[in-house]
């Protein structure tokens, strides 16, 4: 825990005056508490979001249009998961839509040959397991930053994807592949809904309650100091990606089961709302900072805001306007929170 | 007014919060989904959606779509609708298949759902409405050339896309099958531009060359009409050849005023919605029939896969290529 004395001393020391930006080893103490105060207020904007959908609209609160609402955001969430954890780690990915249509041709290719729907789907993460991978091996290979790379894969996939299908389309999945994308386990509860409740419990446990999870926060403060406390970085950054990448070929698989068909244009413009997810939930895009619980929380704060204003029948160039909105207001207010709060206590040390 | 209105809301929350189930007394609500939002073909479709809804009088059109062109934002918004519980969906289509599961879903819900301009599967809608069809656009081309051409005729030239364009082909086949009908017009050579303006105009210009008596060029493509036009011009031969066959108003407004163009054909995009809307409303109403009365545009018909065609292509001339240039 870092004191008002130390802290006074490192000042002194001529260090950037910047006090937003957190000294590594206040991690461990400071951030829970941050974090704990992050995901209150996004659980506030959540409740608002509810009442008010409740108050606007006399369809909202129905079982069945909850259940087909959560569709729009299901897949999406589930590549915001790993992503989290990349983001944390410094890295990012913006080849993820890209792959999703990768992955999707792959699959419709393997049905023309004939495969069934559990071989689609292995199909499917398995090509995005491998564009995860190649992300990962060329940025830690060559040592060239995330943002570069992906940015090239990002064109790289579609654009294979645009020369094997072209203006063509794949269609005709086989019966059962529908499931995936449009089955329901139990009730209203939809497979895709339940796959993503069950992954980010997972993914909680594993970056809250791992070695492995300790590591990635490591590597996000600081990757130098990381490596020298004996984490292979590389390695670790190198899994990161091919996560993504899995997790990228799991939506693939469910967005293609659930439109029943592949063209190469498919999860045009994901990148971003994956990302802003991650952002919205509290994760700092500098790395370092964040939590599962948070990033679960915007993905259904999203979720609903989108839902009632489509509702409301709000056009989709006021959603994005609210959207953005949205995302200043959340992350912003904290920040000017804590200004505030920094410039009010160096008043009061000032003064003193 | 303004007090009607409140009251309105006022028991439309009431009924909201006593039972969520449709009442009878409701307007009929269609759901117009559209490839974009923000584009002006679109826009001028709604407002001929809202001319009908006021027609049919019981009626609200609620005009959706997404920002881009995508499948899957036009899913968000079907999405939107069905949990409305709209009583009918009128969708122009940015991808046949990926739509097919969520309308199908839409269907089982009890909405009934169309598709227009642009349409999906077949199973995924009760019918789609096609803005005209191919005789009717072939007829409609040589029409405009003969009306161009006047009573003494004269030679006419076709300028088309690629040689293996499907829709020009067929196109080009129905004008050839009514070309008999107008004993004064004679068909004297096809070229293709490709849909490129430059191997177009190109075209058009080594067309004029050959051809010293040509009268008409008819180029049933939105690309070759203009080239053609600016070719004529720039050949100075305003007056003496004309151009029409299928282009956009805003393109072509320009060559209107010039007279390079007299008169030219595309879909209206005002009629296209408002028949949309008199087809879905029909279809709530318990038409399921092969032939649907559409207010003003008369009776459209649709054949055994349930595809219709609302009418011959509108024509355009200088009386009203400025008010849709402004359009699409």
């Amino acid at each position: 825990m870092i004191t008002e004395k130390t802290l006074k001393q490192t000042m002194t020391n001529d260090l950037p005056k910047d006090m937003s930006r957190h000294l590594p080893d206040s991690l461990n103490s400071d951030l829970r508490s941050k974090m704990m105060r992050w995901e209150t207020l996004l659980m506030v904007f959540v409740v608002i979001a509810f009442f008010t959908n409740i108050q606007l609209s006399p369809y909202f609160l129905d079982p069945w249009s909850l259940s087909d609402a959560t569709f729009n955001f299901t897949e999406k969430a589930i590549i915001a998961l790993p992503m989290a954890l990349l983001i944390i780690a410094r890295d990012i990915d913006l080849s993820v839509a890209s792959t999703i249509a990768l992955a999707s041709v792959a699959m419709g290719f393997a049905n023309t040959m004939g495969a069934g729907p559990i071989e689609l789907a292995l199909i499917g993460m398995g090509v995005g397991t491998v564009a995860g991978f190649v992300n990962g091996w060329i940025i830690t290979k060559f040592d060239i930053p995330a943002i570069v790379v992906t940015i090239g894969t990002m064109s790289l996939y579609r654009g294979i994807a645009y020369i094997v299908l072209g203006d063509e389309v794949y269609r005709s999945y086989p019966e059962g592949f529908a499931f995936f994308g449009q089955g329901y386990v139990w009730g209203v509860l939809s497979f895709e809904f339940v796959l993503f409740l069950c992954l980010a419990v997972a993914f909680g446990i594993l970056l809250h309650k791992t070695t492995f999870g300790r590591r990635v926060y490591a590597i996000g403060n600081n990757p130098t100091a990381a490596l020298f406390s004996g984490i292979n970085v590389k390695r670790h950054r190198l899994f990161l990606f091919t996560l993504v990448g899995l997790f990228a070929g799991v939506a693939a698989v469910l967005l293609t089961s659930r439109i029943g068909s592949t063209r190469p244009s498919i999860a045009m413009g994901w990148e971003l709302e994956v990302i802003t997810m991650v952002v919205l939930g509290g994760v700092n895009i500098m790395g370092g900072a964040g939590s599962i619980v948070g990033v679960f929380i915007a993905v259904f704060l999203m979720g609903l805001v989108t839902f009632g204003m489509g509702l409301m029948n709000v056009p989709g160039i006021v959603m994005s306007i609210f959207t953005g909105l949205l995302l200043i207001l959340v992350i912003g207010t904290p920040i000017i929170w804590r200004r505030v709060l920094t410039a009010r206590k160096m008043k009061s040390k000032s003064g003193n | 007014m303004k007090f009607r209105k409140s009251l309105m809301a006022a028991a439309i929350f009431a009924m909201g919060m006593a039972s969520v189930t449709a009442q009878a007394a409701d307007p009929v609500r269609v759901g117009l989904v559209v490839k974009s939002l923000g584009n002006g073909f679109f826009e001028a479709a709604r407002d001929g959606a809202i001319e009908a809804a006021k027609e049919i009088g019981n009626a609200e059109v609620i005009y959706t779509g997404p920002t881009s062109t995508t499948a899957e934002g036009q899913i968000e918004s079907i999405n939107a609708l069905m949990a409305q519980r709209v009583d009918a969906i009128a969708v122009s289509a940015n991808d046949p298949d990926a739509l097919a599961p969520i309308l199908k879903r839409a269907m089982d819900r009890g909405i009934k759902v169309i598709s227009w301009d642009s349409g999906v599967a077949d199973d995924a809608r009760i019918v789609h409405l096609n803005p005209s069809s191919n005789p009717l656009i072939g007829a409609m081309c040589i029409k405009l050339a003969a009306d161009v051409a006047g009573d003494a005729g004269g030679e006419i030239a076709i300028l088309s896309a690629t040689p293996t364009s499907t829709n020009q082909n067929i196109w080009i086949d129905e004008m050839k099958k009514v070309l008999p009908d107008y004993s004064q017009l004679k068909l004297v050579d096809t070229v293709y531009g490709d849909d490129l303006a430059d191997k177009s105009y190109r075209e058009t210009v080594a067309l004029l060359k050959k051809h010293p008596n040509l009268k008409v060029i008819v180029a049933p493509t939105s690309v070759g009409i203009v080239a053609a036009a600016q070719a004529v011009a720039d050949q100075g031969k305003i007056g003496e050849v004309f151009v029409t066959g299928l282009g956009l108003p805003s393109e072509l407004a320009g060559h209107v005023d010039a007279g390079s163009v007299k008169s030219f054909a595309i879909w209206n995009p005002i009629d296209l919605g408002y028949s949309a809307m008199m087809i879905a409303y029909q279809l709530t109403q318990g038409d399921e029939h092969m032939m649907i009365e559409a207010g003003r545009m008369g009776t459209i018909t649709f054949d055994k896969d349930g595809n219709g065609a609302m009418s011959d292509p509108f024509v355009y001339d200088a009386s009203n290529v400025h008010k849709f240039a402004d359009i699409f």
